[in-house]
């Protein structure tokens, strides 16, 4: 079963739609996200980035209030936009719904509309609405109709030479390694969106509330007329997938793979990358491929010993899963509480083998996650920082990777895409492993070998 | 571009200036768009009773209200472990559109058939509002039907502030206590208001037990649901969170009889005023003496560790942001034993009589502010120069790109900073980060010294 009640989530390994938009609108140029609902929504979530990321977050609220919530939310937003642009002077408004808005009804198009048409000061700003009521989904829905959403009230027909890379939720530091990968290809590219700067902006004297860098409006426009797209998540569908929108509504091929971590799934982004330009990769990730496969081989009996359970978004549950079956981890719990049937039937379609003793779940809660790792021996966890619940009770060790990531420092400059960086992440896998193995194994030899 | 402050906020930040006598906007719904730092209802709510040990906390409403609090306060525990989970009905979409009473009911139901609870707290949160589930009446049938106490935490998060969420944890609290109200015997205090964040209660019941005070029952810091039953049998209760307890406190008295006092033990100087006032409310020459007794125990102790530190700390200026007033007025005044200066002084929910005592313990010139947001904080603290921000965790990161110090006084603090051992680890944090090394490297990156 799924779960372990029917009615009753224990532990969320999830968390609502807004957060998905929030992150996502971080990575747009002079962007801030105003969020139409209680005050609270917007405060939790500024928290949870802020702990993850350690940059600050600002996020703005409607702050509606009982009276607004009886009478319509109008005035609250619209003083809010107002408020907001007078002290952010952004060039992006995101503006998304929560559990209240929807609730009431609220209809944010219209009022964006209405709201451009009587402020002059909303002249120089693009609004971009989203309905993400936190009961419609998880941060993972709410991060990629986000990002469609840009593309459909943006991108514009046309040709041009340009490669669109939707990416998945990574971080900022595997956003800049993206870079680095496509620029090695010269090509040029629009990237979206771009958190490389605005979730990790280097030290400066000269602090901005809204720091330089992320995907520019001009980059968004441009897509339409791109001569590709790549799309970093294997599990979108039709609703959430900005690449279709763009291959449906503009016809701009698309490539849609896994998010890169894992030698399959690098292999498949530079491979596309290949393809699209005809260019081949460079020296060095071709060395850098061969590295990957001298790690793997190095390490592949530490590694027969590990029972994973793997658990948080299901892109990176996906792609990790892969990671682990390529090196001989077993993948023994895949979790995931997005609600989605296409973990399952990837898995079964591209490894048909390897996943007959594995138990995937989604739509889950930490408390039935839990259970199955007692009961299937699991002895390594991998996934965000909630599972520490799990170590700090039945003691099984936690490789950290994912959102969010707030006992830890260094969560926004992980890096587990691209030939290292899936090196380095198995690494710290196998040596987890190792330390477990090591720290224990002449007591146990005792208990289970002398005699006397 | 200007770093200004918006029209609507003005009323609501003041220049202390002894003379002019207008009193601080404060107490009030949010401006919309500012980007405030303060939750909601619910959240309020949810801090205030989560501590509970033994209790089952259910948030009734979409999963994100569950998710962003599941485990949120560093309240530890001498007995259960329950409070650390997270309990959600994780409303969908065609919960919204039918009601959710039917869930509400069946989750109440797997509560109990797994885990045989005794108090089960049910929190509703934005859309429970708004869609019309009778939450009272869903939590009158499941007590009838298992005879359990089964209680309501009205909390949707548009229906006020953070203060009207410790209203509801109050009442429910209120709730709890009525369960079973035996002939009052008056003896011993309960203590108000103290989560025990990384044992902070634990080192204030430590002194009351030293010195002879009997204490009955403490909330909500590692409480049980039936000690809460028995407060009321107290001769005394001590308030040390004022902003979300003073309420209960008052209600209690008009109910029970049980008088109050607002107390801190926030610094030392405070720690020391309020072990003075509790044995002269108790009147007992022995505790009294006692209290003495352990006073100058105490001090002893951390004097010497104090003075190095003041040595190091003199001479900074800080800026204040933090949730209530009692916490700021105690900083304040640890501040000044230090000797350093408040030069900026916020709260997310202070009160008129709160933000009067910070008016008078503060500088011709300090900037007062209420309900803050980022772009206010910046600008003063930029503009007062202060060194060291007091903050939660979302400001850490704000005074961290500001080049300004950060000392955390927040839910997740895992060292204690209360009583006389907390008045060291105060200063020992800001030592640490004030006198790092790292902002020596900044100014230098920065043009400076």
């Amino acid at each position: 079963m799924a779960r372990n009640f029917v009615n009753l989530n224990v532990n969320p390994c999830k968390m609502c739609m807004p957060m998905g938009a929030a992150i996502a609108f971080k990575g747009l140029e002079k962007s801030i996200l105003m969020m139409h609902g209680s005050q609270g929504c917007s405060t939790y979530m500024r928290r949870h980035m802020a702990t993850h990321y350690n940059e600050p977050v600002d996020i703005a609220s409607s702050s509606l209030t009982e009276q607004g919530t009886v009478y319509g939310g109008e005035n609250n937003l619209k003083r809010g936009l107002r408020n907001t642009i007078k002290l952010y002077h952004p060039k992006v408004v995101g503006v998304v719904t929560t559990c209240l808005a929807e609730t009431i009804g609220e209809d944010i198009d219209r009022l964006i509309n209405e709201f451009r048409a009587e402020e002059e000061l909303a002249s120089d700003v693009t609004f971009i609405p989203v309905p993400t009521p936190g009961y419609g989904g998880t941060e993972f829905e709410g991060y990629y109709l986000s990002l469609k959403k840009m593309v459909e009230s943006l991108a514009e027909a046309g040709s041009n030479d340009k490669v669109n890379i939707i990416a998945g939720n990574l971080t900022p530091a595997e956003i800049r390694r993206i870079k680095e990968i496509l620029e090695s290809f010269s090509i040029s590219y629009n990237l979206l969106p771009d958190i490389s700067q605005t979730l990790d902006a280097p030290y400066s004297t000269n602090y901005q509330k809204l720091p330089d860098g992320g995907t520019t409006i001009e980059e968004i426009k441009s897509m339409g007329g791109a001569k590709a797209t790549i799309e970093l998540g294997a599990l979108l569908d039709q609703k959430t997938s900005a690449g279709e929108f763009l291959e449906d509504k503009f016809g701009v091929p698309l490539y849609r793979i896994p998010l890169p971590i894992g030698l399959a799934n690098v292999d498949k982004f530079i491979n596309v990358l290949s393809e699209i330009t005809g260019d081949k990769p460079e020296t060095k990730f071709i060395e850098a491929r061969g590295r990957m496969l001298d790690a793997m081989v190095d390490s592949h009996k530490y590694n027969a010993q590990g029972r994973a359970a793997i658990f948080g978004q299901p892109e990176l549950v996906y792609s990790i899963a892969t990671l682990c079956l390529e090196n001989g981890i077993v993948p023994a719990l895949l979790a995931t509480g997005a609600k989605t049937s296409k973990l399952e039937e990837l898995l079964k379609k591209d490894f048909a083998l390897a996943v007959e003793d594995t138990v995937i779940i989604d739509d889950t809660d930490f408390d039935t996650i839990r259970d199955h790792v007692n009961k299937l021996d699991v002895n390594i966890l991998i996934g965000h920082s909630d599972g520490k619940f799990i170590t700090e009770r039945d003691g099984i060790p936690l490789v950290r990777v994912g959102f969010p990531i707030h006992d830890r420092v260094g969560g926004q400059r992980k890096v587990s895409i691209g030939y290292d960086g899936s090196v380095n992440f198995l690494d710290e896998i196998t040596n987890t492993l190792l330390e477990q193995k090591y720290s224990d194994y002449r007591e146990r030899m005792y208990q289970k070998h002398f005699s006397g | 571009m200007e770093l200004g402050t918006l029209e609507e906020r003005r009323d609501s930040i003041l220049c202390n200036s002894k003379q002019e006598q207008k009193d601080l906007k404060c107490d009030q719904n949010s401006v919309a768009g500012a980007v405030s730092q303060r939750a909601c209802v619910y959240s309020g709510a949810r801090v205030v009773l989560n501590p509970i040990t033994d209790a089952y906390h259910l948030v009734h409403g979409p999963i994100g209200c569950a998710s962003y609090t599941w485990d949120i306060r560093g309240s530890l525990t001498s007995g259960a472990e329950v409070f650390r989970n997270s309990f959600s009905t994780d409303l969908r979409e065609k919960d919204i559109v039918f009601g959710g009473e039917k869930k509400l009911m069946a989750a109440i139901d797997e509560i109990v058939e797994e885990y045989d609870p005794k108090v089960v707290f049910v929190y509703s949160t934005c859309v429970v509002g708004v869609i019309g589930d009778d939450l009272a009446a869903v939590c009158r049938t499941a007590e009838k039907k298992y005879d359990i106490r089964v209680i309501p935490v009205q909390a949707p998060g548009f229906a006020g502030n953070k203060s009207t969420g410790y209203k509801a944890a109050g009442n429910a609290i209120l709730e709890l206590m009525d369960t079973n109200v035996t002939p009052l015997k008056k003896k011993g205090i309960n203590i108000l208001g103290d989560y025990n964040l990384a044992g902070e209660l634990w080192i204030l019941q430590g002194y009351l037990n030293r010195v002879g005070i009997e204490v009955n029952a403490k909330f909500t810091g590692d409480s049980s649901c039936e000690e809460i039953m028995r407060a009321p049998q107290a001769e005394l209760n001590i308030v040390q969170c004022a902003g979300s307890m003073t309420l209960l406190a008052k209600k209690m008295e008009k109910r029970y009889g049980i008088p109050f006092i607002k107390i801190s033990f926030v610094g030392i100087d405070d720690t020391i005023a309020s072990l003075r006032k509790i044995a002269q409310l108790l009147g007992e020459q022995q505790i009294i003496a006692n209290v003495e007794e352990l006073i100058k125990e105490e001090y002893a102790k951390v004097k010497d560790q104090l003075d190095f530190y003041k040595k190091r700390l003199e001479g900074y200026s800080a800026a204040i942001y933090v949730g209530g007033g009692f916490k700021a007025i105690s900083l304040i005044k640890q501040f000044n034993s230090l000797g350093i200066k408040p030069v900026m002084v916020g709260t997310q929910n202070g009160k008129k009589e709160e933000y009067a005592q910070i008016r008078d313990l503060t500088d011709e010139g300090t900037i007062i502010l209420d309900d803050a947001n980022p772009t206010e904080l910046e600008k003063f603290m930029k503009e007062r120069g202060a060194d060291v921000l007091v903050g939660g965790v979302k400001e850490r990161p704000l005074a961290y790109k500001l080049g300004v110090a950060f000392c955390d006084h927040n839910h997740a603090r895992k060292h204690p900073l209360t009583g006389f051992v907390g008045a060291v680890n105060f200063a020992k944090e800001l030592d640490s980060t004030l006198n790092s090394p790292v902002w020596k490297i900044i100014a230098k990156e920065s043009g400076g010294e």
